[in-house]
C-alpha cells in the first residue's frame, strides 16, 4: 500500500504537494498538543499568562487549518488523486479540522482556568488531568498511526474515547452534588464541569482522527459504529 | 459461465483456475446491489489463458479473464503492457500483422471460439465494431460514410439505409449536427464529429460488441465529453472494451477496469474499486502515477 507518508513519487509537484499538507498537518498537530498542554497548566497551576497564551496561539491554527483545505483543494484540482492519495486529501481535511476544533476546546479551558482561579479550588484536581492525559495520549497516538501507517493503533484509539466519556461522567455527578449540598459552589462546580465537558469533546476529535486515519489505510469506513467498526 | 462473479486478481504463480477466483462483496458494498447486480451481468468475451506472439516475442502471457454484456471494460496500463494488443485479437485485427500468432489459450465470444478455423473473420468483424485511436472517415459523404457496411453487405435498398444513417448518427449523438449536411464530405467535420461518425459507421452494421482504441485520444475537451457521453448511453445496447491512458476518462467511463503490465493483466475489478482502493500495489503506483 503505497501511503503519503513513503512517498514514492519522484520529486514532482505531486510529491512536493502531498509532503506539504502533510508537513502541514503535523505542524497544527504540534501546536494542538502545545496549547492543550499549556491550557491545563494554566488550571492546575492557576497561571493567568499561560491562559492567555493559549488564546494568542489559536489564530494560527486557524490559518493552519484553512492552509491545508487550500492544499488539498489545489491538489485535487491539477492531480486528480486516486486510491490512498484519493483518501488522504479527503483525511487530511477532516484531520485538520479536528485538530482546529481540538485548539478551539484548549481555548475554553484556559478561558475557564481564568475564571476558577478567581476563586479557591473547589477539590482537588485529579479525575480532569486523568482525562487530559488520556486525550493527549489519543491525539499523540493518532498522528503516530497517521504517520507510521498504523491502522490497528487507531482502533485502539477510538476505544479509549469510552473511558474519557465513563470519567466525564462520574465527574458531572460528582459535581452535581456538590452543587446541591452548598449552592455557593455553582459558579465554581460549572467551569469544572465545562472543563470536563471540554476534555470530552477533545477526546472525541481525537477518536474521529483515528478513525479518518483508519480509513485512510483500510479503505474501510468505522464512523459511527458501523459494521466491521471495533466500536460496534 | 454467467454466473461467475466479477473480480478477477491475477497471481503469476496462481494456476488458470485460482486465478478466476473472486472476492465481490466489495462490489456491493461500494457501488449498491444493483450496479452490483449489473456487474454479474452475462460473460459475452471469455478470455481464457491466453499468450499471443509478435514473431518469436511473447506480448501476452496467460490472459484469463471475462468481459461482461453491455458493461464498458476499460484497459489500462503503461505504453506496451499489452492493452491495445489484447483489444485487437478480440477482432482477430492481429491476423493482419505478419508473424503474429496466439501461443496458447482461447478466445470466446458468445461461447465460440474466434479463433476456430470454421470461424468467418468477415463475419466476425460485423459483429465487433472497431473505433481507433485517430478518426478515420473514408473520403466520401457523411451518409456514405454510415452506410459503407451495409453497401459491403451488398444492401442498396434506399429506405433501409435511409432508416440506418438516421438510427447510427442519433445513436452516435451526431443527427442534430449533420441532418442537413449528410451528403457533404465528412472530412469537413471537426475532429470529435470526425470520431462520432465512426463510431455511427460502427454501429450502423449492429454489432454486439464495440471496440475502441483511445478514442479520444486526439480530441479536444469538448470532444472528449461528447464521445463520453456517448460512450455511456451506447452501453445500453452494445458490449464496449476502451483502451485509454486516461486515467480520469477510465473512472468516468467505465464499469470494470482491467490493469494490465509488461503483458500480464495484474488485476481486474469494478472502476469504482480500482480507483478507490484497489488489490495490487502495482495497479495502485500505476494510477496514481507513480509509474508508468
Amino acid at each position: 500500500m503505497p501511503a503519503p507518508f513513503s512517498n514514492t513519487y519522484s520529486n514532482g509537484p505531486a510529491s512536493e504537494q502531498i509532503t506539504k499538507i502533510r508537513e502541514t498537518l503535523l505542524l497544527m498537530a504540534s501546536l494542538t498538543t502545545r496549547n492543550l498542554t499549556l491550557a491545563l497548566r494554566a488550571l492546575v497551576e492557576r497561571d493567568e499568562k499561560l491562559a492567555a497564551s493559549v488564546e494568542a496561539e489559536d489564530s494560527q491554527l486557524d490559518e493552519l487549518e484553512i492552509s491545508v483545505d487550500e492544499l488539498v483543494i489545489n491538489h485535487m484540482a491539477t492531480h486528480a488523486p486516486v486510491a490512498t492519495d484519493c483518501r488522504f486529501m479527503l483525511v487530511a481535511s477532516k484531520i485538520s479540522s479536528n485538530l482546529e476544533r481540538i485548539a478551539d476546546q484548549a481555548v475554553a479551558i484556559a478561558r475557564r482556568s481564568l475564571e476558577l482561579n478567581k476563586e479557591p479550588l473547589l477539590k482537588p484536581l485529579i479525575d480532569i488531568p486523568r482525562m487530559a492525559q488520556i486525550a493527549e495520549g489519543m491525539l499523540r497516538d493518532g498522528m503516530t498511526a497517521l504517520i507510521e501507517r498504523k491502522p490497528e493503533l487507531a482502533q485502539e484509539i477510538i476505544r479509549r474515547d469510552k473511558e474519557v466519556d465513563m470519567i466525564n461522567k462520574q465527574l458531572a455527578r460528582e459535581l452535581t452534588s456538590f452543587m446541591l449540598e452548598d449552592p455557593t459552589t455553582i459558579t465554581r462546580a460549572l467551569n469544572l464541569t465545562l472543563v470536563a465537558r471540554s476534555l470530552e469533546r477533545i477526546a472525541d476529535h481525537c477518536k474521529n482522527i483515528a478513525e479518518e486515519v483508519y480509513y485512510l489505510y483500510q479503505a474501510v469506513d468505522i464512523r459511527h459504529e458501523r459494521v466491521g467498526s471495533p466500536q460496534a | 459461465m454467467s454466473a461467475q462473479p466479477l473480480t478477477t486478481v491475477m497471481d503469476e504463480t496462481a494456476s488458470a483456475a485460482q486465478s478466476r477466483e473472486v472476492v465481490h462483496t466489495h462490489v456491493a458494498a461500494s457501488t449498491g446491489p444493483e450496479k452490483a447486480a449489473r456487474l454479474n451481468a452475462p460473460t459475452i468475451i471469455d478470455i481464457n489463458n491466453v499468450d499471443f506472439y509478435y514473431g518469436p516475442t511473447k506480448a501476452l502471457h496467460g490472459i484469463n479473464f471475462e468481459i461482461k454484456e453491455k458493461l464498458v471494460t476499460a484497459f489500462i496500463g503503461p505504453s506496451g503492457c499489452g492493452k491495445s494488443t489484447l483489444l485487437r485479437c478480440l477482432n482477430r485485427m492481429n491476423d493482419l500483422i505478419d508473424g503474429t500468432r496466439i501461443g496458447a489459450g482461447s478466445i470466446k465470444i458468445s461461447g465460440v471460439d474466434i479463433y476456430d478455423p470454421s470461424v468467418d473473420v468477415i463475419e466476425l468483424r460485423k459483429r465487433i465494431g472497431m473505433v481507433f485511436q485517430k478518426s478515420n472517415p473514408f473520403p466520401k459523404s457523411i451518409y456514405e460514410n454510415v452506410v459503407y457496411g451495409l453497401r459491403l453487405q451488398g444492401i442498396n435498398d434506399k429506405s433501409r439505409l435511409d432508416e440506418t444513417v438516421e438510427r447510427s448518427l442519433r445513436g452516435a449523438a451526431l443527427w442534430e449536427e449533420v441532418r442537413d449536411r449528410l451528403h457533404t464530405s465528412a472530412l469537413g467535420l471537426s475532429g470529435g464529429q470526425q470520431q462520432r461518425l465512426c463510431i455511427a459507421r460502427a454501429i450502423a452494421v449492429e454489432p454486439e460488441i464495440i471496440l475502441m482504441d483511445e478514442p479520444c485520444s486526439a480530441l479536444d475537451p469538448i470532444a472528449t465529453v461528447k464521445v463520453e457521453e456517448l460512450i455511456h448511453q451506447l452501453k445500453q445496447d452494445y458490449t464496449i472494451v476502451i483502451v485509454t491512458h486516461n486515467m480520469q476518462q477510465a473512472g468516468r467511463c467505465s464499469d470494470v477496469t482491467a490493469f494490465f503490465y509488461m503483458g500480464r493483466l495484474i488485476e481486474i475489478d469494478a472502476t469504482e474499486k480500482i480507483f478507490t482502493n484497489p488489490s495490487q500495489k502495482q495497479t495502485e503506483d500505476y494510477i496514481s502515477g507513480r509509474f508508468g
